[in-house]
């Protein structure tokens, strides 16, 4: 928190009066010296302080002098600001007043500078490094220093992601904090003495956590670079632009920076409400994949059973062909890559212009009770009604069921890790074994079959200061969501959903949902249908709900759908992947809306580029419910067109009129018909499921860093991926003639999988886990959900 | 001459197997414990704030008052640490008093242990003297035997714990805080203060440092009576103590006498300076304490004498040279111990002792340039007072001091290699061969 936003939470009389330079200057008790001075414009130079990490005193290049503590004494030191806390009338001297303080200062910056390289020409930190921007603005002209400096090899690569260049460290402990406090992966530690201190690591266990790509950022010398960035560009050669993460629903702020119309790298931005200054690697990192050979540049149309460039003309008049066929006979699948305003473009191009409420943005496995609590519970709601990270840091407990914050939701997870450290938050998983990130939380584990969530949900304690967070895994496992806010009503908990993607949440909002119109409005809602109608301009709208995903694709491959307009969905997400191949396959017409060669394009109709996230603006709901704008980064040669673009145009053709073409208009139209205000879809009475599968039963979650297609191309960050393995408890193990290690097939309904095995002790009895996706491959392929039976043997496949 | 001795802590060293538990009970050992039990903790405590039992360790914080600092409110348990990591450059003092009447300690820890109200106590051992840790581990043991320490000590109900841990050879290890942590099992580096160790210590509770000889001069307070101890040594510094002499004396070695004994008199007991030779400067606490010369033979050697001569007492560890040896080779030495030991936490210490090692290989290769003692003493202000813990203090203060005394022959640096001016080989006891300088 900042010291202004302390300020403004303690009353009045609990500031006390610190004099800086001589200006008095008004703070809450126990602040820093150096934050007292920052408030009043003074900049102490520094390198091991940063603001969210625990002070260390380390590198004392922040000594002021205190000529009075407040009593009237001085201290007889110079002190370090960055660990001094002040006092009541205590009086600071700081460089600026104090030659003292202003010749220790300058003093530390020329030992700082004794064993660095001054390699700035050819470092990558050069022309944005606190070392060299301070030993400008603080340090001596000339060094005195003619003696021999400290030298190492150089990189070393402390994992496949971050290397690490020794020399030109000044052991600020930045990196090794922010991994033992801030993400809770101390694989990194200052090693050896002296001079020659140095961060190291275990040479088995190389830093491989979610967010090492923090510490690169946080370092205040080059001595940590990526691998993608080293030697890429020049600070002062690269353009900025803040965005919001396209990869989950956290909603980081972050900034992109491009050169030569190439995204160079993305840094975590400063956003104290949501990410703090943090991002994960994942958001940071893979942003390859739309470079890649398979990037779509022109339309394509089917001619003689294979795919031919075409051009827009063409395309566009084959696509409108197909559809004016389908008629309203067509199911349309956005995925969860789309900002709010192509979602909201996809939601009504599919009432206005093909006059069907046939639109789900769920390609993973839903339920009709999913909807029916979105619709209730979710959609229609601003920042404010719900839960925020805030209330989580505050919350005393924080539940979580079917969801995996570290995996599924990363800064979540960082904010319930800090207020466990800070404020000692009670995690409380619901999950069928404590995974790597529910243990960093201390989370006490409340072991659970998959599928079996609703009974065991009905049966947890929650009081008004409990958060429970629900994933998006929840719709597997029938009853959950309806003996969720059963608990939620009873015990005054409040109730938040996380999903995984981050166009999830604002597909909800922009109404890709069979059952809701924009701003939550249910479809079957008279008064509901009223307003869109009178805000869109058309006389009806389809009264009935529509199918969702899994209907859409079965209706379509069974011929009781005529067309697909399809965006971004991978078959391998869908529940049963061959079946939705196969849908994808017997589908009357098919037309794919995509950025790169997907599995749907390939079995499309006719194909139709449309924008990277990098190349358009606009907006990403978080699963708070706030807003996180999207800034168009660089327009390539190469572009084409958004997604919303694309679909004005279709409807152009087709001779209707979608109403808006570009982002702008489709945010302002979205804000002007505003959230429903009317009486809320009714809450879902689902019981809990009658029973799991037989035998084994599946329990999965997809990892943060997987085969996923948006890591395509990010060769450094999958070299940092958990590897892919099957778990069991002892128990089921041993009762299979397993043991830990053994190479064991995991198969379903459609295929087989070969893992190797990890006996792990937390694991419920009867479950085998499995990750969600492995190399690209997502459990789709085997035809089974968590909660359904798979059968585990030795051997190979 | 020896009327000037009061051994207390030594007096049974020469006995037959001093070490032995047997032997320590004969000549009076265990006495003091079994007097402490019978009477409360706070008399125990306030029996060694009236002695005035100052700590030995180099600063000199009242023993008695530090225990007060425990909270007795606080819920958690409490510790005592005693600091046995002995490792400051001429310092000998607690190795052979545990080497020799590791009872003397345990005895004292028993004791204080049972003042502060604690129920574990560590005694952390610098892991080179293994002979050493052995002798106290067995110490430990037959004291476990005999009831001095485990469940209910000699029946008094009061339980306690000892355990002998050996560190791994770190200078900063004697720092408390980074005693702490590496007690603690983590790497030994000094904690940000406050909180304070009697605050939260070790485990984050509250905690006692004591060094060996402080704790080890307990039980004889409480033997023989606060009195019987303030009786000894000065005004403000009471009680006796033990003075390492090492160096170009006679007969180098521990000599227990009441604190505000001069050198010159320490000198004499130990049969003067080396034959032929006579005294060019010295260190009255180690070499973190600022050197002193032949003018301050007369200051008495205790707390308020040391200061008064703008040095410290410290660990009244005293290291003597005679007018062979060389200042500045002398200052390298110790400023290459400093480097060596630099924990690297914090820059001034981790980069300053790097770069003064440097400075100071000029000056004894008489490849120094003019302003390089100017440059010199500027580097030790800018590490003096800025660094984490009190190391780099130390690390300068034998640099400043020996400018201060002996300028020319840092001038001489800048034309003349140091093995010219005093030919390494007249400084040695045994002296290399011609030519084999280092």
């Amino acid at each position: 928190m900042s010291v202004e936003a302390k300020a403004a939470e303690v009353a009045t009389s609990d500031l006390i009066s610190v004099f800086i330079d001589g200006t008095e200057v008004q703070v809450p008790k126990g602040t820093l010296a150096i934050r007292a001075a920052e408030m009043i414009g003074v900049d102490i130079p520094r390198f091991c302080d940063h603001p969210l990490l625990d002070p260390v005193g380390a590198c004392r290049q922040c000594m002021v002098e205190v000529p009075d503590m407040g009593n009237g004494r001085g201290m007889p030191k110079p002190q370090a600001s960055c660990t001094l806390e002040v006092a009541p009338n205590m009086q600071i001297k700081t460089q600026v007043s104090s030659p003292v303080a202003d010749k220790a200062q300058t003093g530390m910056l020329e030992l700082l500078l004794i064993n660095h390289p001054l390699d700035c020409p050819i470092c990558d930190k050069g022309g944005e490094c606190p070392l060299q921007n301070q030993a400008l603005s603080h340090g001596p002209a000339e060094s005195r220093y003619l003696g021999v400096k400290r030298t190492f090899p150089k990189p070393v690569a402390i994992s496949a992601q971050v290397l690490l260049d020794r020399e030109r460290c000044v052991l600020c402990a930045r990196c090794t904090r922010f991994s033992e406090q801030i993400s809770g992966d101390p694989f990194i530690a200052l090693v050896e003495r002296g001079a020659l201190q140095q961060v190291g690591f275990y040479e088995d266990k190389p830093y491989d956590s979610y967010f090492s790509g923090n510490v690169i950022q946080i370092c205040p010398v080059g001595a940590l670079t990526s691998a993608d960035y080293r030697f890429q560009a020049r600070p002062f050669d690269l353009v900025s632009t803040p965005v919001t993460c396209e990869i989950c629903a956290s909603g980081c702020q972050l900034r992109t920076d491009h050169r030569h119309y190439q995204v160079k790298r993305r840094l975590a931005g400063n956003a104290p409400e949501v990410n703090e200054e943090w991002n994960c690697d994942r958001g940071r990192f893979a942003f390859h994949s739309g470079r890649l050979a398979d990037r779509l540049t022109s339309p394509l149309v089917r001619d003689g059973g294979v795919l031919r460039p075409a051009s827009w003309p063409e395309a566009i008049d084959a696509a409108v062909a197909g559809l004016r066929r389908a008629g309203s006979s067509v199911g349309v699948l956005t995925g969860g890559r789309l900002t709010l305003e192509n979602a909201y473009g996809y939601a009504k191009f599919a009432r206005v212009v093909l006059g069907t409420n046939n639109v789900d943005f769920r390609s993973r496995p839903h339920s009709l009770e999913e909807g029916q609590f979105l619709a209730h519970a979710v959609a229609g709601r601003t920042v404010g009604e719900g839960v925020t990270y805030a209330d989580l840091e505050n919350a005393s407990q924080v539940i979580c069921v079917a969801f995996e914050p570290e995996e599924e939701s990363p800064i979540v997870f960082l904010r319930l890790r800090k207020a466990v450290r800070k404020k000692k938050l009670k995690v409380v998983t619901v999950a069928p074994f404590a995974s790597n990130g529910a243990e960093k939380l201390g989370a006490h584990l409340v072991p659970t079959v998959p599928g079996t969530e609703a009974e065991v949900v009905g049966k947890l304690d929650a009081d008004a200061d409990t958060v429970i967070l629900v994933g998006e895994r929840a719709a597997s496992s029938l009853g959950t969501f309806t003996a969720l806010l059963e608990l939620a009503g009873r015990s005054g908990a409040r109730l938040a959903w996380v999903p995984r993607r981050a166009g999830d949440r604002g597909a909800v909002e922009a109404g890709c949902l069979p059952n809701l119109l924009p701003g939550g409005r249910p479809v079957t809602d008279a008064s509901a249908r009223v307003d869109v109608q009178a805000a869109w301009a058309v006389p009806t709208l389809p009264t009935t709900p529509g199918l969702d995903a899994g209907a859409m694709l079965h209706a379509a491959g069974t011929g009781s759908l005529a067309a697909l307009v399809v965006a971004g969905v991978e078959p391998t997400d869908f529940a049963d992947a061959e079946a939705a191949r196969a849908s994808l396959e017997g589908a009357g017409f098919v037309l794919s809306l995509e950025t790169r060669l997907s599995e749907v394009a390939e079995r499309a109709d006719v194909v139709l580029p449309v924008d990277l996230i990098e190349e358009q603006s606009g907006t990403f709901v978080n699963w708070e419910h706030r807003e996180g704008r999207v800034n168009r980064v660089n327009r390539q040669a190469r572009s084409a067109m958004t997604d919303l673009r694309v679909l004005a145009m279709l409807a152009d053709a087709l001779g209707s009129d979608l109403g808006v073409r570009r982002a702008s208009g489709a945010k302002a139209e979205l804000t002007e018909l505003g959230v429903w205000e009317g009486e809320r879809a009714a809450a879902p009475a689902e019981a809990a499921a009658s029973g799991v599968g037989t035998g084994l039963v599946l329990g999965s979650w997809r990892l943060l860093i997987d085969g996923s297609a948006g890591n395509d191309g990010s060769e450094a960050l999958l070299a940092t991926a958990k590897r892919p393995v099957a778990r069991l408890s002892e128990a089921t193990a041993s009762g299979l003639g397993l043991a830990d290690g053994d190479q064991v097939t995991v198969a379903a309904g459609n295929g087989v999988w070969e893992l190797p095995l990890v006996v792990t002790p937390s694991m419920v009895d009867g479950v085998c886990w499995v990750p969600g996706n492995v190399a690209g491959v997502g459990l789709g392929e085997l035809a089974v959900t968590p909660g359904e039976s798979v059968q585990v043997n030795g051997g190979a496949a | 001459m020896t009327d000037l001795l009061t051994p207390v802590l030594s007096a049974n060293w020469a006995d037959e197997r001093a070490w032995k538990i047997t032997n320590y009970e004969r000549t009076g050992g265990y006495q003091g414990l079994r007097k402490a039990l019978g009477r409360t903790p706070a008399d125990v405590m306030g029996t060694v704030k009236d002695a005035g039992l100052r700590g030995r360790g180099g600063a000199g914080f009242p023993t008695g008052m530090k225990w007060s600092f425990v909270p007795q409110d606080n819920p958690n348990p409490k510790y005592l640490v005693v600091n046995a990591d002995e490792s400051e450059p001429g310092t000998c003092k607690d190795m052979p008093l545990m080497m020799a009447s590791p009872h003397t300690l345990v005895e004292g820890v028993i004791i204080a242990s049972y003042a502060i109200g604690c129920e574990a106590a560590f005694i952390y051992v610098r892991g080179e003297v293994v002979h050493v840790v052995r002798r106290l581990q067995q110490a430990v043991r037959e004291a476990y035997s005999a009831g001095y320490i485990g469940k209910n000590v000699l029946g008094s109900g009061y339980s306690l714990d000892v355990v002998v841990h050996a560190g791994a050879g770190a200078y900063i290890c004697g720092e408390e805080t980074a005693l702490l942590d590496s007690l603690e099992g983590r790497r030994g580096q000094p904690r940000l203060r406050p909180p304070f160790p009697a605050v939260a210590g070790l485990y984050a509770c509250p905690t006692v440092v004591n060094n060996v000889e402080s704790i080890a001069s307990v039980p004889s307070i409480i033997a023989n009576g606060a009195e019987w101890f303030a009786s000894m040594g000065t005004e403000k510094s009471k009680g006796m103590t033990l003075y390492s002499l090492s160096g170009h004396v006679q007969r180098p070695g521990q000599f227990e006498a009441p604190l505000g004994i001069t050198l010159r008199q320490l000198i004499e007991l130990s049969g003067g300076v080396r034959e032929g030779h006579e005294l060019k400067f010295w260190t009255p606490g180690g070499s973190s304490t600022p050197i002193l010369t032949a003018e301050h033979l007369d200051i008495p050697l205790d707390y308020e004498g040391a200061a008064a001569a703008g040095t410290m007492l410290g660990t009244k560890a005293l290291q003597v040279f005679d007018e062979t040896t060389s200042v500045v080779r002398t200052t390298l030495r110790w400023v290459e111990f400093y480097k060596h030991e630099s924990c690297g936490k914090c820059t001034p210490c981790r980069e300053g002792s790097w770069w003064l090692v440097q400075l100071l290989q000029r000056f004894e290769a008489g490849t120094a340039v003019e302003g390089d003692i100017e440059k010199m003493l500027d580097l030790c202000d800018n590490i003096g007072g800025k660094s984490f813990c009190a190391l780099a203090d130390g690390a300068v203060a034998c640099v400043t001091s020996a400018v201060k005394h002996f300028r020319s022959e840092f001038e001489a640096g800048y034309t003349t290699p140091a093995w010219e001016l005093f030919p390494y080989e007249r400084s040695a006891l045994f002296a290399a061969p011609k030519g084999a300088h280092a």
